[in-house]
């Protein structure tokens, strides 16, 4: 297990645990209940730590090597069904974003993520979930498939933002996701949008128009990751905890700013401390919200789907008179 | 709420002080360095006689270069940002917003006016520039949106034309949400099948290219403008070594296929005279 810096008790009394147990095995004193003392420990610390949580430690914990990532959670969640598909029909295939058709308690659902790799060979192909043009181009091919067959639509984002290479320039990454923007808007199917671990900017939203848009309690979203932010407005690297405030980008500020529809929370100790809980709760939430979704008419969901993300923003007319609240 | 009315001030009083400064009387070519006379720059479309260099403008020379005698309606011209997320980085939001307001005696980074192009209706969407990099944040989004509406219910044809630095980081998330905005009133418009062309000007870069400016029927840009989706410094970091000559130029993008046509501003209001025909009949 990788621990977070701020987790270092955490890691200090697990050594102790790891340590007493093995003086235990040697000496073949019962040690049971100090064993038992100390686990309970252990969970108390992890709660304290992780009930006050920083936005920036939410940061880490989104990038956290152990956290699951897209695949790990249709595999889990369509038992052996999943089959994943490939290429955009024009350039290629692109591994940082992945789909294909699966099935859920006896329902198709057409899956759609970003997908960060799970060594340091795989990560360089996957680019650390950083899409080009023709990963956002697969994901509308996919996504015009399920319309097609009728089939809801459920994204998992999780992407340091789109790639922002020489190739995906001239392919037209701006295109690419504009395109997916415009398009999803207007999907007549079902879609649920849920961010897992980072949701970095346009590269976030191309695949993230949803009726639901729903976020993991330690995942993120914003226009610019706190360390891009940092650099830009402060000019320096250094202010990224402060940047990571600034931007509300935790999951609980975007629902409470209603900028997201809803949080999944997580086990204790994060997503990975539990991956198996996580993947059950986000099973839950898909199934709720798809069965509540699918009592509306298709018409009706585009309409508050567009009506939602037409009602964000914040401005006043500087000409009318101020009124008093 | 006592920023509002600290901005509401600033408003008056630059409105109030608005100076009157005589007009320089020669501009200097920032590419080549030729000095011409101001009148004969602004007679052609701030555009260098000599080398061709467009010289960035905002709303209103776009408006005066576009419409017929210079007439329009605008809407929205009172609409201010808000700041829900109380962001300060070096400045307060509300500051940086307020100052932008004295400097520029613009209220946002975005007008939206309707009138005639050669006898042609049309809604036309300018970003301005030196409003805080011309950054789309929720005043340019609700502006484009309620123009839309417009559009929608007139069946008016809507030109944007785009110059941005992307999105508007003091507005975080909400400026983020702007390109969901903005794309999904524009598949409403698509629906209707009113035109939508739009204008890529130096220049259009981040959640700008990613939504709106990328998603016209026509997609025309002006020469030699910065067009792109990652900036050029990101790019080169990531590939490390120096980027290719003309990268990101509007020839670069015509050329990949993302653009239908490159048209020089002095021919621009001809041009868009004749598509808005050929639209129509
Ligand atoms: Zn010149």
């Amino acid at each position: 297990m990788a621990y977070l810096d701020f987790e270092k008790p955490i890691e200090d009394l697990q050594k102790e645990l790891t340590k007493l147990k093995e003086v235990a095995e040697k000496s073949k004193v019962d040690v049971s209940k100090s064993v038992l003392e100390l686990e309970l420990k252990i969970t108390d610390v992890r709660r304290e730590i992780y009930e006050k949580l920083s936005p920036w430690q939410k940061v880490q914990v989104s990038r956290h090597p152990e956290r699951p990532y897209t695949l790990a959670y249709i595999e889990h969640l369509t038992k052996g069904t999943f089959v994943e598909l490939h290429g955009d029909r024009t350039v290629g295939d692109d591994k940082a974003m992945i789909g294909g058709f699966g099935e859920v308690d006896g329902q198709t659902i057409m899956f759609i993520g970003q997908q960060k790799g799970i060594n340091t060979k795989m990560r360089q192909i996957r680019r650390f979930g950083m899409a080009n043009p023709e990963g956002y181009r697969k994901a509308l091919r996919l996504m015009k498939m399920a319309e097609k067959f009728n089939k809801p639509i459920v994204t998992l984002i999780d992407t340091p933002g789109a790639y922002p290479g020489l190739e995906a320039e001239e392919r037209g990454q701006g295109e690419a996701i504009a395109r997916n923007l415009l398009e999803m808007a207007q999907l007549k199917v079902p879609v649920i949008c849920i961010v897992i671990g980072e949701g970095a900017s346009g590269g976030a939203l191309g695949i993230g128009i949803g009726d639901k848009v729903l976020m993991l309690e330690n995942s993120w979203y914003s226009v610019i990751s706190p360390e891009n932010c940092s650099t830009i407005l402060w000019r320096t690297w250094a202010q990224k905890e402060k940047a990571a405030e600034a931007l509300k980008l935790t999951a609980s500020d975007m629902s409470l700013l209603k900028l997201v529809d809803g949080v999944i929370e997580e086990p204790l100790g994060g997503a990975h401390a539990n991956p198996t809980e996580m993947f059950e709760r986000v099973k839950k939430e898909i199934l709720f919200h798809l069965e509540n979704l699918s009592a509306l008419s298709p018409e009706n969901r585009v309409e508050q789907r567009i009506g939602k993300f037409c009602s964000m923003g914040v401005t006043m007319d500087a000409g009318e008179e101020e009124v008093e609240k | 709420m006592g920023w509002f009315k600290r901005i509401k001030e600033g408003i008056t009083t630059s409105t109030r002080e608005k100076k009157e400064t005589p007009e320089g009387l020669w501009y200097k070519c920032s590419s080549c360095k030729k000095i011409h006379t101001t009148q004969e720059h602004a007679n052609n479309k701030y555009v260098c006689s000599e080398c061709n260099y467009h010289e960035r403008i905002g709303s209103k020379e776009y408006f005066e270069i576009l419409f017929d005698e210079n007439k329009f309606t605008e809407l929205d011209e009172n609409l201010i940002s808000g700041d829900p997320l109380n962001f300060t980085d070096t400045k307060k939001y509300t500051d940086r917003l307020q100052d932008s307001i004295i400097k520029t005696n613009l209220k946002d980074a975005l007008r939206s006016a309707y009138g005639k192009v050669n006898g042609y209706d049309l809604m036309v969407c300018c970003m301005d520039f030196n409003f805080i990099g011309g950054s789309m944040g929720s005043v340019v989004g609700e502006k484009i949106s309620r123009a839309i509406d417009y559009c929608i219910k007139t069946k008016t044809p809507l030109m944007i034309i785009s110059k941005s630095g992307g999105a508007r980081m003091m507005e975080a998330a909400y400026s983020l949400m702007q390109m969901a905005k903005t794309a999904a009133k524009l598949s409403l418009l698509a629906k209707a099948q009113i035109p939508y062309i739009s204008l890529l000007t130096d220049p259009t870069t981040g959640g700008v290219t990613a939504s709106y400016a990328m998603l016209g029927d026509l997609n025309i840009a002006e020469p030699a403008s910065l067009i792109g989706f990652a900036g050029p410094r990101v790019v080169k970091e990531t590939i490390g070594k120096d980027l290719p000559k003309g990268f990101q130029t509007a020839e670069f993008v015509l050329e990949h296929g993302f653009l239908d046509k490159i048209v020089a501003r002095t021919e621009l209001k001809e041009k868009l005279t004749l598509l808005l025909r050929l639209f129509k009949n």
